[in-house]
């Protein structure tokens, strides 16, 4: 395990974590360094602190494990790996991830899984403890994003406009879908049994690494909500 | 010849930062400018800059005008016209640090002014439009000299530069206020140069953006049409003069002028209680010309107070925290944690929706 002191300097903390032979580190103090870990396999990573936008980017089988708040675009592009968040993060994470995992204890921001898709035998994940901002899972074309509602402010899970452009995969809302508002170009239905094993071991993973007891998780109905091939998707910003 | 916003484009983000008391308790420039070493990349060293409120107290009376000039003739000339609106109690070059980041710089003054009692009685106006005239006129037909700020008990300091060093340059440390704002620039359509760094003020309205406004022209046409003139070759400008007219002559209130620039989707609209909808749909009609499109977050100062809002898509990120009666306001989590490790309630505003902090009443 070796240790990294971070000092502003992103592109000396990615030349370290690229260049050892240690297969394990912890980043202390990290403040806004940018792309922490990107493009990196094999390796693990903890950090301490606040890492800057873009973590994990195109991260391709790291293991990064946040221990505390994390900004924007985490994950972006990823290929494979997981990236574990004690926190909240901003807007678009997993920003057109193609792989991997990205779980969040707290909320998540604007866009969240904007662009994920699958591909080939690469299935993305992304599992938020909170509730999201608006568009979640704007122009999603695969991958499964899975959102708890287990958050205590009060408002709804999702923000406005949650599922525009839609085209594949699949959103799993946890609990009360009270004031969200769908497209007509997707379509919104209890999840069935067959649904939610797609999830079951991603939601027991989930639960592991946050110490949660996945009773509670399960203890509320979950809706998924999937593209309407019939009535697809047209535009969103021009006519508003 | 200078080119305007359209006739040039520089390829790009940006960064703010802001903090409040509101107990309006006086805080060292220093801290802003710390907060603004994390986000270090989202500049490119055309522009920094900084507005402190509270931070004349003894001139708190006056309008302090900050002015940058091309040369001391025009400084001259410039006073003279000054001379004839103001009383002038006090005028001083802007103390500077000389440093190698810092090049080219403008001759930089400032003027505690009381506008003459008798002019305003002759223009028939009234103090706030009287001082903001002046302004806009000077800006837009003196050559060379660009009033940066003319608010009371507050002040811009901008440069080309990244903004650590530009708080250096100002000496920001020497300065205390109640609440700061801070931008980072990294030009993408339109020239850096000294004029065009943020904020952009006029009387105590001063905005920091990061963003860039789509609806530029349309906003431009409209609020000309009321006496502003967009000189400073940056989009930026004209929010600062639609808070002016909006805040000012059109006694919105802050709410009102974020349902304006960030006007709510029709759709969203439909869904608002008779009431709000009402409102909105008012706004949106009557100030359709001033809907601000296009990725923004912006913070606007005013006297006692600020405000974040962000564009009603949110394409910009923007976060809040808190710790104790301080408020803090940034691009990025990071800029907050460098100056306040410890503070809470880190919240993300929603695409539209203001938040307004204020010092408490009396404490400023």
């Amino acid at each position: 395990m070796q240790t990294i002191t971070a000092c502003g300097d992103f592109a000396a903390i990615n030349r370290t974590l690229r260049e050892s032979t240690d297969d394990s580190f912890v980043i202390e103090n990290c403040l806004g360094e940018r792309f922490v870990g990107a493009g990196l396999s094999g390796k693990k990573i903890r950090i301490n602190g606040i890492p800057g936008n873009a973590l994990g980017a195109y991260l391709n089988g790291a293991e990064i494990e946040v221990f505390g708040n994390a900004q924007e675009a985490v994950g972006d592009t990823m290929n494979a790996g997981s990236i574990v968040i004690h926190g909240r993060v901003g807007d678009a994470a997993g920003y057109a991830m193609r792989g991997g995992k990205i779980f969040i204890k707290g909320s998540a921001g604007y866009r969240t899984g904007i662009h994920m898709k699958a591909y080939r035998d690469k299935s993305p994940v992304m599992v938020i403890g909170g509730r999201c901002g608006s568009f979640l899972g704007e122009y999603l074309a695969g991958g499964a994003i899975v959102v708890l509602g287990m958050h205590d402010d009060g408002k709804c899970v999702v923000g406005n406009f949650p599922c525009t452009g839609m085209h594949g995969g699949k959103v799993f809302i946890r609990g009360s879908l009270e004031g969200a508002r769908f497209p007509s170009g997707v379509t919104v239905r209890d999840a069935t049994d067959d649904d939610l094993s797609e999830i079951r071991s991603d939601i027991a993973e989930y639960c592991r690494v946050f110490g949660i007891d996945e009773t509670l998780v399960w203890s509320e109905r979950f809706t998924v909500i999937t593209p309407n091939s019939s009535n697809p998707y047209k535009q969103m910003y021009v006519e508003n | 010849m200078k080119l305007l916003e359209g006739q040039i484009r520089i390829p790009s983000g940006c960064a703010i930062s802001a903090v409040i008391s509101t107990e309006g308790e006086r805080m060292s420039g220093a801290d802003i400018v710390e907060s603004m070493r994390p986000m270090h990349d989202r500049s490119n060293g055309l522009g920094g800059g900084f507005a402190g409120y509270g931070i004349y107290p003894e001139y708190k009376d006056f309008y302090a005008l900050h002015i940058f000039f091309d040369n001391a003739a025009v400084r001259q000339e410039c006073e003279s016209v000054l001379k004839e609106s103001f009383e002038i109690v006090k005028a001083e070059p802007v103390p500077t640090l000389k440093m190698p980041e810092i090049t080219d710089e403008p001759i930089i003054y400032r003027y505690f002014t009381a506008p003459l009692a008798s002019r305003m009685r002759d223009a028939q106006l009234d103090e706030r439009e009287f001082v903001a005239r002046i302004v806009m006129s000077v800006n837009a037909s003196m050559k060379g000299a660009y009033i940066v700020s003319a608010g009371k008990n507050m002040g811009v300091f901008k440069a080309v530069g990244y903004p650590e060093d530009v708080g250096r340059f100002y000496r920001l440390e020497e300065y205390s206020g109640y609440s700061w704002i801070a931008h980072g620039r990294y030009p993408t359509n339109t020239p850096g140069w000294w004029g065009g760094a943020h904020p952009f003020a006029i009387l105590d309205y001063s905005v920091v953006h990061n963003g860039e406004i789509s609806s530029y022209d349309a906003n431009r046409r409209f609020i000309e049409m009321y006496g502003y003139k967009c000189t400073l070759q940056t989009d930026t400008e004209v929010i600062a003069y639609i808070a002016d007219y909006l805040l000012r002559r059109q006694k919105l209130t802050l709410k009102e002028f974020a349902s304006v620039v960030a006007a709510p989707f029709w759709s969203t609209i439909e869904r608002m209680s008779e009431e709000d909808k009402r409102i909105c749909t008012y706004l949106r009609t009557v100030y359709s010309g001033l809907l601000v499109t296009g990725p923004f977050s912006i913070v606007l100062g005013f006297e006692g107070g600020l405000m974040a809002l962000n564009d009603r898509l949110k394409l910009r990120s923007m976060v809040t925290a808190k710790k104790g009666d301080r408020v803090y306001i940034a691009s990025e989590e990071a800029a907050i944690r460098k100056i306040a490790p410890d503070a809470g309630d880190v919240y993300a505003p929603t695409g539209g929706e203001p938040v307004i902090v204020k010092v408490r009443e009396g404490r400023y």
